[in-house]
């Protein structure tokens, strides 16, 4: 397991696997070094919106362009929570964080709807609130051969929450019940009643080569031409 | 937190004020004092503060600055060195990794001759990861053509920065400077500013007038173009020299900044040094707890002085050296470990600056306090007692790990 910084990335300290903490929105380079060089390892990255997609954005789009066989559990809070509230490519229009008082003028990322584009060939959204769906969704996310990224609503009740005036951690879960649809809910909604929800399940699953397999097939014709 | 800030921004409308302000929060309302014209930043343990503090300023229209949350102090740095070099008056703010992250852009600020302003507060650099202060970060960056200055205090950090603006645009130096204090020590503990009022910070300060920046179409110039083995070595050569010439305008703003707000600053201080023997040079907040050791000695009776650098970049070899030549001997603390062979990088240049006098003091390295570990004033005066068995019996160590677990 390979973690950036942030408050996600802590998450290596707390299970009993292979880890290495790097540096902030690096996990992924660190994490392609890691399964090009032991492609048979089941590589996972934890990493958070502020770590994946503002600093190290660049890699996630190309990690995911490559198809490498990894997993990314992305924590998504809508903040910068560690370093106190700031707001984050993921904080809404409108939204408060420490560094937009009077609300947040940018627009955010759709993670999911971004790794799809950039060339990811499984793609999911959980939340903390939906505990039991969620396990699926990383185990299938691990099992697919290529790259995978599980988008995890999680609360921040400390700094997203009390600046937006959510609450404490359990209404921020209940924000997540009441806010989350499934894809097929999704389906029969009008575009004004999906206007303040999210979608959460798997949201694609497509089967093409990864990264490592190309890479093969290119070392066996590189040396069948020098036999 | 906002509060005291409040009332300390209404209370410097007026005239010199004093309130009980954290290092972050002093650098903060020094740089909206200071008002730039563009702030680009990212946050980062424990420098977040002072950005963040400063973006509610733009947000209650109490500076004239563009305030850009970027996604990366590498893109921070860029911003801010785009600013400059379109004549504004920019600043950021940063510490540890991100000011390891800028370290490309750092040297392109001090090559494209653009005087940044970045406050820096002190961290260690991973790995292990860790959040405390240390000086690694700023010495992994002192050959980088910044300025350099050091801070023992909130008081210092606030006065520091206002003073490195005139530093920095100063037209014979010209070169970006950061402004530096001890991370949690200095950045997170509260203690009584002395703050000037705005508009006495703004009449020291002046308007920056670059003579030449881009953007101007009547006299377009091209900046940071392909310099290869033909004009480079001339160029670099260029920046060597403004370096070696700020020692005297880094003084003169100190004089004037003394005559008008009362506060003395030099290239370093010198602490009960008059007819030290033993003596240790430091850096940034241990020199507060090196006072108390050398007052507690001297009431033993043991002639002991502390030299603090403020400038460390550029280094005053000649002035450091006239300083402590009459000691015994001189241990040098670093709080970073240069990793080099033989200690930390403060060692390299005491070391270098006294290489020519004929008699000269003997000198030792202490590394200490990496990744905050605690510096008390027991271990400040072991390193005392180690420097008189030193030079009563020549026995001594070059290096030594203060206060590490073996």
């Amino acid at each position: 397991m390979v973690s950036g910084i942030g408050c996600s990335s802590r998450a290596p300290g707390y299970v009993d696997f292979n880890t290495l903490h790097t540096t902030h929105g690096r996990a992924l380079p660190f994490a392609t070094g890691i399964k090009l060089a032991k492609p048979e390892m089941t590589v996972i990255v934890v990493t958070g919106d502020g770590d994946a997609t503002a600093i190290g954005g660049n890699h996630l789009i190309h990690a995911a362009r490559r198809n490498l066989d990894l997993t990314v559990v992305l924590f998504n809070n809508s903040t910068y929570g560690m370093t106190s509230g700031q707001y984050s490519p993921t904080t809404p229009t409108g939204a408060f964080g420490t560094t937009a008082p009077y609300g947040n003028a940018e627009q955010p990322f759709d993670i999911c709807n971004l790794a799809e584009a950039a060339g990811a060939t499984y793609v999911a959204r959980g939340t903390t609130y939906h505990a039991k769906v969620l396990p699926n969704l990383i185990e299938k996310a691990i099992s697919n051969k290529g790259f995978s990224l599980v988008e995890t609503i999680t609360q921040c009740p400390i700094y997203f929450g009390r600046m937006n005036k959510i609450g404490n951690s359990v209404e921020m879960m209940k924000w997540q019940k009441e806010h989350a649809v499934t894809k097929k809910q999704a389906e029969t909604m009008s575009p004004e009643e999906l206007a303040d929800k999210f979608i959460i399940g798997e949201l694609c699953h497509k089967t093409k080569p990864d990264y490592c397999e190309l890479y093969d097939r290119i070392i066996e014709k590189a040396q069948a031409s020098i036999k | 937190m906002a509060k005291v800030l409040d009332d300390a921004a209404k209370a410097a409308q007026g005239k010199a004020t004093k309130r009980a302000l954290t290092g972050n929060e002093a650098v903060a309302l020094a740089m909206r004092q200071i008002n730039p014209d563009v702030v680009a930043a990212y946050p980062i343990t424990p420098a977040t503060e002072i950005v963040q503090i400063f973006s509610t300023y733009v947000a209650d229209g109490l500076v004239n600055t563009e305030f850009v949350a970027v996604e990366s102090e590498h893109s921070a740095m860029s911003a801010t060195l785009g600013a400059s070099a379109a004549g504004a008056r920019a600043m950021t703010g940063t510490s540890s990794q991100g000011l390891a992250l800028m370290w490309e852009m750092l040297y392109i600020c001090a090559g494209l001759r653009l005087p940044v302003v970045m406050p820096v507060v002190n961290r260690a650099l991973s790995a292990p990861i860790n959040i405390h202060g240390d000086h690694s970060d700023t010495m992994g960056a002192r050959d980088a053509g910044w300025i350099q200055i050091f801070s023992e205090n909130s008081q210092e950090a606030y006065d520091n920065l206002i003073q490195a603006i005139r530093i920095a645009e100063h037209p014979e130096i010209l070169l970006p400077t950061m402004v530096t204090m001890d991370g949690f020590i200095i950045s997170h503990a509260m203690e009584v500013v002395e703050i000037q009022s705005d508009e006495d910070v703004r009449k020291f300060l002046g308007t920056y007038k670059p003579e030449r920046t881009v953007l101007d179409i009547d006299r377009p110039i091209t900046m940071g173009g392909l310099d290869f083995t033909d004009y480079y070595f001339e160029h670099r050569r260029s920046i060597a020299e403004p370096m070696i010439n700020a020692k005297q305008y880094i003084l003169e703003v100190a004089a004037e900044f003394e005559q008008k707000f009362g506060r003395k600053y030099g290239l370093f201080e010198e602490y009960k040094m008059e007819d030290a023997d033993y003596a240790i040079v430091v850096l940034g907040s241990t020199a507060g707890t090196a006072k108390i050791a050398v007052d507690e000695l001297r009431a033993q009776g043991v002639k002991a002085g502390m030299l603090k650098i403020r400038v460390f970049r550029p280094f005053p070899y000649e002035e450091i050296a006239e300083a402590i030549a009459k000691c015994k001997a001189v241990a040098v603390m670093d709080r970073s470990d240069g990793l080099a062979g033989r200690g930390g990088p403060v060692f390299g240049e005491v070391r270098n600056a006294i290489c020519d006098m004929e008699k000269k003091p003997i000198t030792v390295d202490y590394v200490y306090g990496l990744g905050g570990r605690d510096i008390d004033v027991e271990m400040i005066k072991s390193v005392y007692s180690d420097l008189q068995r030193i030079a009563a019996t020549g026995d001594k160590a070059l290096v030594t790990y203060l206060g590490v677990r073996d």
